[in-house]
């Protein structure tokens, strides 16, 4: 997990993620791992029990992921979600904004470039599963 | 006979590989055989151009052109535009151009 | 028209700052071309078959004269002096260096204009009507609406890696002059019970599976506009194929999944995204609606036009559409001069139309999906000096909606992608058609080219649509009749075998002398077609 960059001040979760397909088949694990496209409802269930949900990126122009991470904090998920694989750099900071909190990609970030990236957007214009307010409402005062 | 096409990556310029460098002119164009595969890995590695491939081509009175006619236009310049046309000039667009 | 605060202004100088990075890291060999591509793509940078393309965004078609002044000045720098004006009211310049890419961003950031998503796979340009805030049949101005989409849409970290591209068209009238059906998503703005809401279409789109858009929810009030569309944008991020990218776009999910499945489960994502605070607060519409209030019309202007000048009058008959405001008109200017490139505009001609916007049109005008410019408010007195300066800059072809205003994509001339030329077939229908009431007899006529099956050019809705194909190596061409982005929206069908470049013209000439031969009162070459049936047409053609 060298490549690991987190964002969390909890202890990174050490339990292997478990397939979709083997978490609902035994329940009993705490983390879990979703593949490109694997629908993040069906763990809707059991999320007060996970720890760490990693989506995985097979390739970087497939997104589902994206929707998948911001449809879990949506309903309240408050643990770990890792996105994997073909993670790039410059993804990073929209990924931050859809509720991923860490980041194991399979060629390493540089932890500068990544800083830069996402410090770079001080405002955003649309509300995601981050907490920063759109530019529509600090225009009027919210 | 194939001669080897890319894009400049600064510039975005159509060029032809000479067997030592690239060229604006398809007339510079030199004809590559199986090892070019060795070329096309070191010139984008280089970052000298963008991507690169082969393309068809035959000698005419204009010298080295492609077959193909979106090469051949590549290599030319839009035919609508004569004003625009990079060396040599395809004699037969003109027919085109009102 | 829409102005930039400090935010807006901000976000678009820290793309370009972010682009110039990207650039730099690529020239320095931090990126590769696969990674660096889908980022310049989401700046509006294609390499095309001559160089690095670039399509700069005209949010909703509306730009004012200092905005037209910059896309002459980087005609002039940058380019080879012309852009090309396209079908979703952007402009695209062929020759661009990907080094000046960064500081061309620079120039346009300074009048509010940039090249964000106007590319990949992402929500593209919004476009919407030409005509609005100007044209008499409109229940509201679209662009309001339009305007908080475009925010809402820019750099939306959860839809900037969807299956495919994805447009919007927002209309706000019957008429439709958008081809609203015909875009990913088509919104009409409507009115219920004495309340303003989106009606929304879903899985319209051309390219080589055209469709028309299915209506999914008749009324959305205002204040969901926008988490509608993020309910249909995330069924389509989750949902949409991505195994293969010819299938990839959501008319077909739509269809696949058919509309009724789609629409159920778009209100269920609707349902669940009520309360997560997606919709800008009403004020902010309300301060968007504030910079699309009408310019300061005169009142008491005459509706009286001197049409002694011949000329002038037929420009006028044909160029110049109802306005909502009295001693008021909307002024055409045809960028389709007859031997000329359908859209193309010189640097020269585009600082001429700043300067007509500028002194006669409240500092405004237009880019239309038909690649023309419009002057949206002109007083009518003004009309005959508007005419004599573009007399003067040989820009005053009178021709909009004739068969010479033709739509035609770059085709092999420019685009790689491309079967065969699109252009010069479009120069020689002009040229043989070249007699203006020839054109005016034959009324009414949208004439479309695409030079391969994507569909740039629009041609499944033409009311002849002409397609480029590739026969063995050759250019060859189809033909297609029948179409309509308007209202009355209905796709074009292939006739039979296609023809070459001489054929092709030829059998526009056939298809319209059997108009001609047919046609009942009133009829415009669309009615006649539908009236009488492919057949007659046919018979023409082929014998
Ligand atoms: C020269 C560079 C261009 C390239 C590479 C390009 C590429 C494409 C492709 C691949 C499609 C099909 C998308 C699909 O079916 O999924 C498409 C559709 C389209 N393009 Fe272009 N295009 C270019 C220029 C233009 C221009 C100049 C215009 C306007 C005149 C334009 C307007 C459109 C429109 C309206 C569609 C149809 C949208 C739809 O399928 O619903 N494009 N383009
Ligand atoms: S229709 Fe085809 S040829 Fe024309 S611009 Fe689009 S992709 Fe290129």
């Amino acid at each position: 997990m060298d490549n690991l960059l987190r964002f969390r001040d909890d202890e990174a979760h050490e339990e292997p993620a478990v397939t979709l397909d083997g978490f609902l088949d035994q329940s009993n694990a705490t983390a879990v791992r979703l593949e490109d496209g694997e629908d993040a409802r069906q763990l809707l269930p059991f999320l007060d029990r996970l720890a760490l949900i990693e989506i995985g990126f097979s390739a970087f122009g497939d997104g589902r992921g994206y929707s998948a991470a911001r449809i879990l904090r949506e309903h309240g998920f408050d643990g770990e979600i890792r996105a994997q694989g073909d993670v790039l750099i410059d993804q990073i900071a929209f990924m931050r904004r859809c509720g991923f909190d860490s980041f194991s990609p399979e060629t390493p970030l540089d932890p500068g470039d990544a800083e830069k990236a996402l410090a770079r957007w001080n405002h955003v214009y649309q509300h995601a599963a981050d907490d920063r307010q759109p530019i529509w409402n600090k225009r009027h005062g919210q | 006979m194939k001669i080897l096409t890319g894009n400049d990556l600064k510039t975005g310029d159509v060029v032809w590989w000479t067997g030592y460098d690239w060229s604006r002119h398809v007339s510079d164009a030199v004809p590559v055989y199986d090892n070019v595969t060795d070329v096309i890995a070191r010139e984008i590695a280089k970052r000298a151009v963008s991507d690169c491939y082969t393309v068809e081509a035959e000698k005419t009175d204009d010298g080295v052109l492609p077959i193909h006619i979106k090469e051949k236009i590549r290599a030319t310049g839009p035919t609508v535009r004569p004003d625009l046309k990079i060396s040599p000039p395809d004699p037969a667009a003109g027919n085109w151009v009102i | 028209m829409y102005k930039y605060d400090n935010y807006d202004q901000e976000m678009v100088y820290t793309r370009v700052a972010e682009f110039r990075d990207q650039v730099e890291r690529r020239i320095a060999g931090k990126l590769t071309e696969d990674q660096f591509k889908p980022l310049r793509l989401m700046n509006g940078l294609y390499l095309q078959l001559h160089a690095y393309m670039l399509r700069v965004a005209v949010p909703y078609g509306t730009l004012n004269s200092e905005q037209m002044r910059m896309l002459a000045h980087i005609a002039r720098k940058y380019d080879r002096d012309y852009g090309h004006f396209t079908t979703r009211q952007n402009i695209q310049y062929n020759w661009i260096k990907l080094e000046d890419a960064p500081d061309i961003l620079a120039d346009l950031a300074t009048v509010e204009m940039h090249a964000i998503q106007t590319s990949g796979n992402c929500i593209r340009n919004i476009s919407s009507d030409q005509y609005a805030g100007a044209a008499a049949d409109e229940l509201v101005d679209p662009r309001p609406y339009a305007e908080l989409l475009r925010q809402w849409s820019s750099f939306h970290p959860e839809f900037s890696f969807l299956p495919r591209k994805f447009k919007f068209a927002v209309i706000a009238s019957d008429e439709d002059r958008a081809a609203m059906r015909l875009h990913d998503i088509g919104i009409q703005m409507v009115e219920q019970d004495g309340a303003i809401g989106a009606r929304y279409y879903a899985g319209g789109g051309m390219g080589r599976t055209p469709m028309i858009g299915p209506l999914i929810r008749d009324f959305v009030p205002v204040a969901d506009l926008v988490s509608y569309a993020e309910a249909i944008l995330r069924v389509y991020n989750r949902y949409g194929r991505r195994d293969n990218k010819y299938k990839a776009r959501i008319k077909i999910l739509v269809h696949e999944m058919g509309a009724e499945k789609f629409i159920e489960e778009v209100e269920a994502e609707f349902a669940h995204l009520q309360g997560q605070n997606i919709d800008a607060p009403a004020a902010e519409l309300e301060r968007i609606k504030g910079y699309f209030e009408d310019p300061a019309f005169e009142t008491g202007l005459s509706d009286e036009i001197d049409r002694s000048d011949p000329d002038f009058a037929v420009w006028l008959d044909q160029n110049v559409h109802t306005h909502k405001q009295p001693g008021y008109a909307i002024a055409v200017i045809s960028l389709k001069p007859t031997g000329g490139i359908p859209g193309d505009a010189s640097s020269a001609q585009m600082e001429l139309m700043a300067d007509l916007a500028e002194r006669y049109s409240f500092d405004e005008c237009r880019v239309t999906h038909s690649q023309n410019i419009v002057l949206p408010h002109v007083r009518k007195q003004d009309l005959h000096a508007i005419w004599q300066k573009l007399v003067e800059a040989e820009f005053a072809s009178p021709n909009l909606d004739l068969i010479s205003d033709i739509i035609a994509c770059p085709g092999l001339d420019y685009c790689s992608l491309a079967n065969a030329r699109s252009i010069p077939v479009a120069q020689k229908i002009a040229q043989r058609f070249k007699e203006i009431d020839r054109q005016k007899e034959l009324g009414e006529l949208k004439l479309k080219i695409s030079g391969c099956i994507n569909a740039c050019g629009h041609h499944h809705a033409g009311h002849i649509g002409i397609l480029g194909v590739d026969r063995k190596g050759t250019e060859n061409y189809q033909l297609l009749l029948g179409g309509s982005g308007a209202e009355d929206v209905s796709l074009a069908k292939i006739t039979g075998p296609g023809f070459d470049e001489d054929g092709i013209v030829d059998a526009v000439e056939k298809v319209t002398d059997v108009y001609v031969a047919e046609r009942e009162d009133g009829e415009r070459f669309l009615d006649t077609y539908r009236r009488v049936g492919m057949d007659r047409f046919k018979e023409a053609l082929y014998g």
